[in-house]
């Protein structure tokens, strides 16, 4: 039996299951199982998968999760402590009781994917898959045949929400499961607000997460996007966020991944109205054999319009990186600015990064600038610390979480910043470990 | 306390110091003065650890310890901290990171438990307000973006919160204005007592006039040529290097 077949007859036993659904749905559901089977799972032989193999996602055996049970103490143990609107998904399940939404005003609306396919389908149907339709990747076809569980998020015009919105998928440890979440957002014009991914887990868990995220971003819409993927470590995670600008609208985006035993994130900016700014801040951090892969898109469909990328990554042990940075300028689309930078610590030897940045431009009077340096750290600073008496492993260790700082403080949310700088200096090896340190700095602040 | 015997140091092949022999006792405070390449800060980097530097003969004990045997941090963890005339700059690494880190390092060395959060910020407020900083300085990465005054009081406040026994200073006046001077100078004759030596490198006898030293030294072309109380950094202000250099030669 073929690794696509497996995931097919879970999907037909998954149908046979939920009974009638409305005729769009099972439409679309079918086209993105037919197109996964023809696509089967990508290979190496793939251009935008030759550095990462997903053989360990194909051959796996995964279950659909039946319930949404996970104890409240259990969850507060991983909830970011955040004043926030909050959707809980076990295993991609939607749990109720884990949820939070108190005091969302009226000019949002912000549910589970399946209350939406219920209550308003017809809303969704339109702009669901409209950014990411079957074609883009196996992945997201089999998103599209699985989906039933997820977020829509709908804020009304010239709306600010005050608290951020908070997606939080736990990972159970047990027999592995997979889930699909999808999630749509369409922010109309002069909105504002925070969204939070947050992937964190059991220690144990070993499951599959396969998400999909559109984003739309009416005029003058600003929206900053939390991607912060703390998996357990035998996590399998494929995340597809594509975002929609119009004109003068503004998207920032906090890529931080620290989980999982496979990573691969495609990240894709459409830039369709002048003065359209994106802004993609990547941090990766890769241990023992982790693989993380990250795949950004900006595409520059108007004249003056703006991105600003800046991704690093720390490697160690025998982890791999990969990231491969595009930035589009359609013809003639002239006055945009284009700015890329990827910057790659390795910790070891035998760590790994494959960087390629690739520009594309059918313009003339554009600036853009792109670069990708992969290095060791700086010996200089590392005699400087020793001389006041650091040993070199302490000396490393704060030199790596520097490299991570000028990530971190891009992101204005002292909690996720805080929190990644804890976890990058926490997960040092043994005399790396400046987690104290970094607290002793955080009390600072208070 | 320190011991320097007939120490010869090559960088590149050159021969910069040429049998340099120096005593510092507890309590004291040294001052090494000479012209530009006489070797004064070899000497300092070479007491330090600073790669590149051959130590082709002589030696130098600290406490009765092979200085020249130690790792780099054991130096300064055994008590021994040089103070740069160029502090690197370290993008990204906090002060108050680089504060902890090392006043633990020493502490663990010495088989103390480290000190805990509160203590420390005690410490380190206080230690602060004596240089005349501002604790919102101790988030700022080290000496980046500092000015050059900024770069040498923050030398000045590592010393005062590691309490060396030998702080050595390697041009601690360069670059300082006259108000950045008194407050390094304060900083520094704050840490003069029975137990601790200081040894100040410095081309102008200025710096001498705020920190009052017992001994001075003249060194030229790696050996040191006279020594003195204070008024031989008076007499060198007045007539020069040169007729020192003749007399020796």
């Amino acid at each position: 039996m073929s690794d696509t077949q497996t995931f097919l007859d879970t999907l037909t036993a998954r149908s046979q299951q939920r009974g009638a659904e409305p005729t769009w749905i099972a439409a679309r559901r079918q086209a993105g199982a037919a197109r996964f089977e023809a696509m089967g799972f990508p290979t190496r032989r793939d251009e935008e998968w030759k550095y990462t193999d997903v053989r360990t996602i194909a051959q796996g055996n995964f279950a659909l999760a039946e319930n949404a049970d996970f104890s409240q103490a259990q969850a507060a143990a991983l909830t970011l402590p955040l004043d926030a609107y909050r959707l809980t998904f076990v295993d991609g399940v939607f749990s109720a009781a884990l949820s939070d939404l108190e005091a969302l005003p009226s000019s949002v609306q912000v549910m589970p994917l399946s209350k939406a396919l219920v209550d308003n389908h017809e809303a969704v149907g339109g702009p669901l898959g409209r950014l990411t339709g079957v074609d883009f990747s196996p992945f997201a076809a089999l998103n599209t045949a699985f989906m039933e569980e997820g977020a829509v998020v709908r804020i009304a015009p010239g709306t600010v929400v005050e608290k951020p919105i908070l997606l939080q998928f736990l990972s159970r440890a047990g027999t592995p499961v997979m889930c699909h979440p999808r999630i749509l957002v369409e922010a109309a014009g002069r909105s504002e607000a925070t969204l939070i991914e947050h992937y964190i887990g059991e220690a144990d868990a070993a499951n599959f997460t396969n998400v999909v995220a559109e984003l739309m971003l009416d005029r003058g819409t600003i929206l900053n996007h939390y991607k912060l993927q703390e998996a357990p470590l035998g996590d399998l995670h494929v995340a597809s966020i594509h975002v929609e600008q119009s004109r003068d609208s503004r998207y920032s985006s906090y890529n931080l991944n620290l989980g999982g035993a496979l990573v691969r994130n495609d990240l894709i900016s459409d830039l369709n109205g002048q003065g359209a700014e994106t802004n993609f801040y990547g941090l990766f951090f890769g241990q023992g054999r982790q693989h993380v892969d990250n795949h950004t898109k900006v595409n520059h469909n108007a004249p003056l319009t703006f991105s600003n990328e800046n991704y690093k990554g720390i490697l160690d042990d025998r982890a791999h990186g990969v990231f491969n940075g595009k930035v589009y300028v359609k013809r003639d689309s002239q006055k945009i600015e284009g700015f890329q930078s990827n910057q790659n610590l390795l910790l070891s030897d035998r760590a790994h990064i494959d960087a390629k940045p690739e520009l594309e431009i059918y313009a003339d009077d554009v600036k853009c600038s792109h670069g990708t340096t992969t290095g060791q750290l700086d010996e200089d600073a590392i005699y400087a610390l020793r001389t006041r008496g650091i040993d070199k492993a302490t000396a490393r260790g704060l030199l790596t979480l520097a490299f991570a700082g000028e990530v971190l403080e891009q992101v204005a949310l002292d909690v996720i910043a805080e929190r990644v700088e804890l976890a990058v200096a926490g997960r040092l090896p043994e005399r790396f470990n400046l987690a104290g340190l970094v607290e002793t700095a955080a009390a600072l602040n208070d | 306390m320190l011991q320097v015997n007939d120490l010869h140091v090559t960088v590149d092949g050159k021969e910069i110091l040429k049998g340099l022999t120096l005593t510092i006792h507890a309590g004291e405070v040294h001052a090494i003065m000479g012209p530009n390449g006489a070797g004064k800060s070899t000497l300092s980097a070479v007491i330090a650890g600073k790669d590149g530097y051959e130590v082709t003969q002589g030696s130098v004990t600290f406490e009765g310890q092979d200085v020249l045997e130690m790792e780099i941090e054991e130096r300064a963890q055994a008590g021994l901290l040089l103070g740069f005339q160029y502090p690197v700059e370290i993008p990204g690494v906090k002060n108050i990171y680089l504060l902890k880190a090392a006043l633990n390092a020493q502490r663990v060395a010495r088989g103390e438990a480290e000190m805990p959060a509160p203590e420390f910020m005690k410490l380190v407020k206080e230690k602060l307000g004596f240089m005349k900083m501002d604790a919102s300085f101790l988030q700022r990465a080290v000496n980046e973006g500092f000015s050059g005054g900024e770069k040498k009081r923050n030398e000045i406040l590592q010393m005062l919160v590691l309490q060396p026994k030998l702080a050595m200073l390697d041009e601690i006046d360069s670059g300082l204005d006259i108000d950045a001077m008194k407050v390094v100078a304060d900083g520094v004759n704050s840490l003069r007592a029975e137990d601790r030596a200081i040894l100040l490198v410095t081309h102008y006898q200025r710096l001498l006039d705020y920190i009052v030293p017992d001994k001075v030294h003249v060194l030229v072309d790696g050996r040191i040529v006279k020594s003195g109380d204070a008024e031989l950094a008076k007499e060198l202000e007045a007539n020069g290097y040169e007729g020192i250099e003749e007399s020796a030669a």
